[in-house]
């Protein structure tokens, strides 16, 4: 199987149309750890996913895959180390279900036979809960089923590391679940996970690692309960909250403005 | 489905034989074909001479323009995801005509090779101009406003060349031409074409995964290693040779590009890379239809195949809107 290829990145910045999104960002994604960024609109969470993903190009400082530098590796062995989920993918054809996934695919090109890509498909399409879509064309499915066949279009590849933006904003609150322990799974199985999430008891129900953002910096990285206290989610979010740990399990729930 | 697209793909490319005999027993002559075939190549024979010299390079470069032309829409409306997309949007067919009309303005046209060389030419540098003009990492939307651009700019100039052309011959000449014809086309067209539209294919056939990758958008696609510049500039430049080597011999033949691939989704599906070779296969049957019935209408003056690839294409368009009125009204 593939190898665990932890990310690095070092003093990342990024300018969009004049503006500094990303402002020396230094953090780490270790393999094995299902990571959460997290940050108010607009901090930054999905310029750093795109950076890494290599979705967009032009940062500066230094980005680590493993032991290598990300500019030293091609665009077609990053993309069968990575795979990525950008916050809005809307197909622009009405393929049907399992052709999308199939998409994910792509990278590997004819070094996996057809018969073997199939059992991918459907084994992605199970771990998203999605087999019954399978033969449905991608336009007639509702928000939440498309977000599902996207994800196994992100799992089918088994890279090493996933990224995904958002990626339970619009289930519903069991296919949210299930996402997270299928995230979850796949970190136990030594892949990095790196989601951005807006969802905070989520990310601290479930993650290993939390970096969080505040207007393109990096305001804080480490454990959940390290990260999400009452002073820095105020701070941050302008919002009243709390962590606390029941039955040997974090909870987080938030109160009222600030 | 799967067996489903095999079968359809089959048909198509069995009515192409048919469609061909069609073609070359069509024309203002009736000839005696088996004799013909019998004759042979060399033969002088005056049936031998209208199959072999003037039928069959005529269906034969039928077969290539509608087969370019076909491909390059499919390849459009891959890379812009949009399926009103077609190869003129990007200037392709301007630059070729309007280098074609410089060349008939000055009269060059009796040097049979230039025109079509400098209409290559011409598509050639339309496509570097918007590719210029939109700039680095352009997205889908910038091109195409590129392109349009481009085009408006080129309209312009073949408006003012028809405005100052030197004389009524010359007008007539350069209004003929921008209808498309495949009228007294011969081998060398066919074997001038060949080369090009086989460059601009073989350059599809390498951006066919590029293109199924960017039905998920360009960030997407940009992950699934598709990122860069190489794969929009091998599609843009694929559409430029096959496009414009196909203008540059048979004048611009509109709606093939757009239609067909219309035509072709429903029955192979909508992956963009499989849509390319349906779309070829296609088009040029397509073309060789419009070109039999052009061979069958009786009249003083032939009927240009751009005209009927036109009354083919508006109504066309009727159909889908009519059609999608019917659907979000059940």
């Amino acid at each position: 199987m593939n190898e665990p290829l932890p990310i690095h990145c070092e003093n990342l910045c990024l300018s969009r149309n004049q503006r500094q999104v990303l402002d020396t960002i230094s953090c780490n994604f270790r393999a094995g750890a299902l990571t959460a960024v997290i940050g108010p609109n607009g901090a930054g969470k999905s310029s750093l996913l795109s950076c890494l993903a290599g979705a967009l190009p032009a940062a500066t400082g230094r980005l680590q895959l493993g032991d290598r530098a990300a500019a030293s590796v091609s665009a077609a062995e990053r993309a069968r180390l990575l795979a990525y989920l950008p916050q809005q993918e809307s197909p622009a054809w009405s393929m049907v279900a399992e052709d999308l996934v199939a998409l994910g695919l792509l990278p590997w090109g004819r070094s996996i036979d057809s018969q073997h890509k199939r059992e991918r498909v459907s084994r992605a399409l199970e771990d998203v809960d999605a087999v019954s879509l399978s033969r449905r064309p991608v336009t007639q499915l509702s928000g939440g089923e498309l977000r599902r066949i996207q994800l196994a279009r992100l799992l089918v590849g088994e890279a090493p590391v996933l990224i995904a933006d958002e990626p339970g904003a619009a289930l519903d609150i069991r296919h949210q679940l299930q996402l997270m322990q299928t995230f979850r799974q796949q970190a136990d199985s030594g892949k990095t996970v790196i989601l951005a999430l807006h969802d905070l008891p989520l990310a601290a129900r479930y993650c290993d690692h939390i970096v969080m953002l505040q207007g393109g910096r990096l305001r804080a990285q480490g454990s959940p309960e390290h990260v999400l206290t009452p002073e820095q989610v105020g701070d941050v979010y302008g919002v009243h909250s709390e962590f606390r740990w029941r039955d040997g399990r974090p909870e987080f729930v938030t109160g009222d403005l600030v | 489905m799967l067996a489903n697209r095999k079968v359809i793909l089959t048909l198509l490319a069995c009515a192409l034989p048919l469609a061909m005999l069609a073609a070359l027993s069509s024309g203002p002559v009736s000839i005696d074909i088996p004799a013909a075939i019998v004759d042979g190549w060399y033969s002088d024979s005056s049936d031998a001479v209208i199959l072999w010299q003037l039928r069959l390079p005529r269906a034969v470069l039928a077969i290539l323009v509608g087969a370019a032309l076909g491909l390059g829409g499919a390849a459009m409306q891959g890379m812009l995801r949009n399926p009103l997309a077609e190869p003129a949007l990007l200037g392709v067919s301007s630059g070729a005509a309007l280098a074609a009309i410089l060349v008939l303005y000055y009269g060059a046209v009796s040097i049979g090779l230039v025109l079509p060389l400098l209409a290559i030419l011409g598509a050639l540098l339309a496509v570097a101009s918007v590719w210029l003009l939109a700039g680095r990492g352009a997205s889908a939307s910038r091109l195409v406003l590129a392109g349009v651009a481009i085009n408006a700019f080129l309209s312009a100039l073949m408006a003012l060349a028809l405005n100052y052309a030197p004389s009524m011959f010359a007008m007539q000449e350069i209004v003929f031409w921008l209808l498309g014809s495949l009228a007294n086309r011969g081998w060398d067209q066919v074997l001038l074409a060949l080369p090009f539209v086989l460059i601009g294919a073989l350059f599809l056939f390498f951006s066919r995964n590029y293109l199924r990758a960017l039905s998920l958008g360009e960030a997407s696609a940009s992950s699934l290693g598709f990122g860069g510049r190489r794969y929009p500039l091998l599609v843009l430049f694929g559409i430029a040779f096959a496009v414009g080597s196909s203008v540059a011999v048979a004048g611009t033949i509109g709606f093939i590009g757009l239609v067909v691939p219309h035509l072709m989704r429903p029955l192979v599906g909508q992956d963009p890379g499989r849509l390319l070779w349906a779309s070829a296969l296609a088009g040029a049957l397509l073309l060789l239809l419009a070109d039999v019935l052009v061979l069958n209408t009786v009249g003083t003056q032939e009927l240009r195949i751009g005209a009927v690839t036109a009354f083919i294409g508006a109504p066309f368009f009727f159909w889908l809107i009519v059609k999608g009125r019917r659907e979000a009204s059940l």
